[in-house]
């Protein structure tokens, strides 16, 4: 039945009339541009939406770029099909923004076969030979775990006894994920003092985040001081738990309060940090497009690339307490969240 | 004595005595589990009053959190139950209905194109759950269009909506997750005095179904068309209309668990409201011992049924199985109680036992 079903799924899809690459062809590549193709995994959120901006606003005609866009609508097979379809156009550069880690390979090998340039953004790709793409440039995440954790350990010092962590993850096995769990496990070794109480897998997903907290909270009670979630949607779960259940969010956990860790900050998640009850949230910068258009210049020039470029993010706090932290011997700077932060957000 | 045996006899005969019993033993599982652990063995059963300041005085315990969370499987079983009734097939586009329910009610509340909307709400709410519901209808009427009066398979014409409504509720959406933060809109998912209206709501849907299948003679209809629509005709029933019907609620209660799932969280999460739901629907429907082939069915099954799903969900939770291998552990339940009620291990019970009676007899 499985099979029945995904086979017809499949051909309702491929049956879908390519309305939106219909565009394509209509471009024109001019002699002295730059034609860059972007496959970009949908529009699903605020977030995404930026990084398409972003994209669109850097690539522009005046910056010697003519960009071919394409939008995944959350399909795998959508996106193959929009790789294809630049080389056959014979664009000079592909920027992927892949939805999946799988299934690449042979695209990519017919774009390398092609002599065009791929660079990944934001999430990771695995395939089996690396020189299917040139570079990757986005978050990383382990560092954003590291800061949130730097953050912790400094506003946390003075608490005297151990301090309880809950700890919300994402979808197992996702880039961002792994990096932001990976950091958390270390801080808890690294801390004599921090215990965790317990860890779950809410799927990046606000109605799993809730039922996640809820049970922690039946569970530990007011045992639980600091709350770390791996996303601003799970934290608006996790918060609305924390009030069904009587308890209040906050950085004062000397006065039973339940201190919650977000990343993200989107423009909603930060408006909970104004208010307070995300105490800090980590950004994760989907604004890609100036970074992007620096590698692509690059290799234009016939320069080398790094590998990897990671984007730079800033860190978001209630209070203006604290300016800046110190972790591992780099100062951070905080950024209180205002009205005014949260009119000049993009997302 | 007489009397003893006869109600042993009827407590056999009781067609709810295995889903209760299934229940009854996951919930024994956390009994044993609280006192291997040292905490008081009952306290999976202990409801509290707890106070909050968003809520007021609140009921809190894990036998609440069941009947809350479980809420939306009830809802869709029982418009599953009559579809699987009448037309021996199951309707596997509610999950995919919900979210588009879910979808119509925010995008209206929003408008279109917003996406967070806190107190300028566009129109009032209860417009936008009307209309939340008005399309879970529609698609129902669509379902049963195909089934009942086109005689398609029940499983490949609600395929149509099981991809499409996801889709539909995307497109309505603009494709992003569309924010309502509005208490008076979060108040199907929160609180009505001290009990969650969830729960509130489920019981009105049970109570309403209930009265109109026993005041109207439905159910019969319902169950003669299922067991042999042919001779229903000839015996005067439409048939067809029905089949109609039966599609028609169960669209109906997708919505309205649509809405709920959707007021839980105060916003319209298309890609993920009601993921993978219909096959609680269904499975409720199974574990509540009725058969999937259509015909008689028990309503009160399919409920203990959903929360007997949703307990199995939440006594993982409680021994702190991870999300990712609940699965696991859930189907390995899920195998063993609908194994207990099939038919050839029935078969097989009943002789055993006759056997014992004839063994008692003979020593006699």
């Amino acid at each position: 039945m499985a099979v029945m079903m995904t086979s017809l799924f499949l051909l309702s899809c491929g049956s879908n009339p390519s309305a939106k690459t219909g565009n394509l062809q209509e471009t024109k590549a001019e002699e002295d541009l730059i034609t860059v193709g972007f496959s970009q995994i949908g529009a699903e959120s605020d977030w995404r939406l930026a990084c398409t901006e972003s994209v669109e606003s850097a690539f522009t005609t005046e910056n010697g770029f003519n960009l071919i866009f394409d939008d995944g609508q959350q399909k795998q097979e959508n996106q193959l099909k929009a790789i294809r379809e630049f080389i056959d156009m014979d664009v000079d550069y592909i920027i992927l923004d892949p939805i999946t880690e799988e299934g690449w390979d042979s695209a990519l090998q017919e774009a390398k076969e092609a002599g065009i340039p791929v660079i990944i953004v934001d999430r990771q790709i695995s395939v089996k030979d690396d020189s299917l793409y040139t570079a990757w440039v986005g978050a990383d995440f382990r560092t954003e775990g590291d800061r949130a954790v730097g953050w912790l350990s400094t506003v946390l010092a003075s608490q005297k006894g151990f301090i309880n962590f809950v700890h919300i993850q994402g979808t197992t096995g996702a880039t961002a994920q792994i990096g932001r769990t990976e950091a958390l496990k270390d801080g808890i070794v690294n801390h004599n003092r921090w215990v965790l109480l317990a860890r779950e897998d809410a799927d990046f997903v606000q109605a799993k985040g809730r039922e996640v907290m809820e049970d922690f909270l039946k569970r530990y009670g007011s045992r639980i001081n600091v709350c770390y979630c791996e996303n601003d949607n799970e934290a608006y779960g996790a918060l609305q738990a924390i009030s069904a259940a009587g308890y209040r969010a906050g950085q004062d956990i000397d006065q039973g309060e339940i201190l919650v860790v977000s990343f993200d900050a989107t423009r909603q998640g930060l408006r909970y940090t104004m208010d307070g009850s995300i105490s800090m949230n980590m950004e994760c910068n989907p604004l890609f497009g100036p970074k992007l258009t620096e590698v692509v210049k690059a290799l234009n020039r016939g320069e080398a690339v790094n590998r990897i470029t990671y984007m730079e993010e800033q860190q978001f706090v209630h209070d203006d307490a604290l300016q800046s932290f110190r972790y591992d011997g780099n100062a951070y700077p905080l950024t209180t969240v205002t009205e005014d932060v949260l009119a000049g957000r993009k997302y | 004595m007489k009397q003893k045996e006869s109600l042993a006899v009827r407590l056999k005969k009781w067609p709810l005595l295995l889903p209760v019993v299934c229940l009854l033993l996951v919930m024994a599982v956390n009994i044993i589990h609280d006192a291997a652990t040292g905490v008081n063995p009952f306290s999976f059963f202990m409801i509290t009053v707890q106070h909050t300041t968003g809520n007021g005085n609140i009921l809190y315990g894990r036998i609440i959190d069941i009947l809350n969370r479980g809420s939306e499987a009830a809802i869709l079983a029982l418009g599953m139950t009559l579809v699987v009734s009448a037309s021996a097939g199951t309707d596997i586009s509610v999950g995919s209905v919900m979210s588009l329910s879910a979808s119509m009610c925010c995008m209206l509340l929003a408008g279109f194109g917003v996406t967070s909307v806190s107190t300028d709400l566009k129109m009032p709410i209860f417009v936008g759950v009307l209309a939340g519901l008005a399309i879970g209808m529609l698609c129902g009427a669509f379902n049963g269009f195909l089934v009942a009066y086109l005689k398609i398979q029940p499983m490949v014409a609600t395929l149509i909506l099981y991809s499409a409504a996801r889709a539909i509720g995307l497109l309505l959406c603009n494709n992003m997750i569309v924010y309502v933060r509005n208490d008076a809109y979060a108040f199907f998912g929160s609180f009505l005095g001290p009990i969650p209206t969830p729960i509130i709501i489920t019981i009105i849907c049970i109570v309403i179904l209930s009265l109109v299948l026993k005041k109207t003679a439905l159910e019969m209809y319902v169950q003669s068309v299922g067991i042999n629509a042919k001779a229903s005709r000839i015996a005067g029933l439409n048939s067809t209309v029905i089949i109609f019907l039966a599609y028609l609620l169960c669209g109906l209660f997708a919505g309205i668990a649509g809405i709920v799932s959707s007021s839980r969280i105060t916003s319209a999460d298309s890609n993920n409201i009601g993921l993978y739901m219909e096959m609680d629907a269904i499975l409720a429907v199974a574990l509540g011992g009725n058969s999937l082939g259509g015909g008689k069915f028990n309503l009160a099954g399919s409920v203990i049924g959903a929360y007997t799903i949703q307990a199995i969900t939440t006594t993982l939770y409680a021994l702190g199985v991870s999300t990712d291998q609940a699965p696991v552990f859930k189907a390995i339940i899920v195998i063993l109680i609908v194994a207990i009620q099939a038919p050839p291990v029935k078969t097989w019970m009943k002789k055993r036992q006759s056997k014992r009676v004839e063994v008692k007899e003979a020593v006699a």
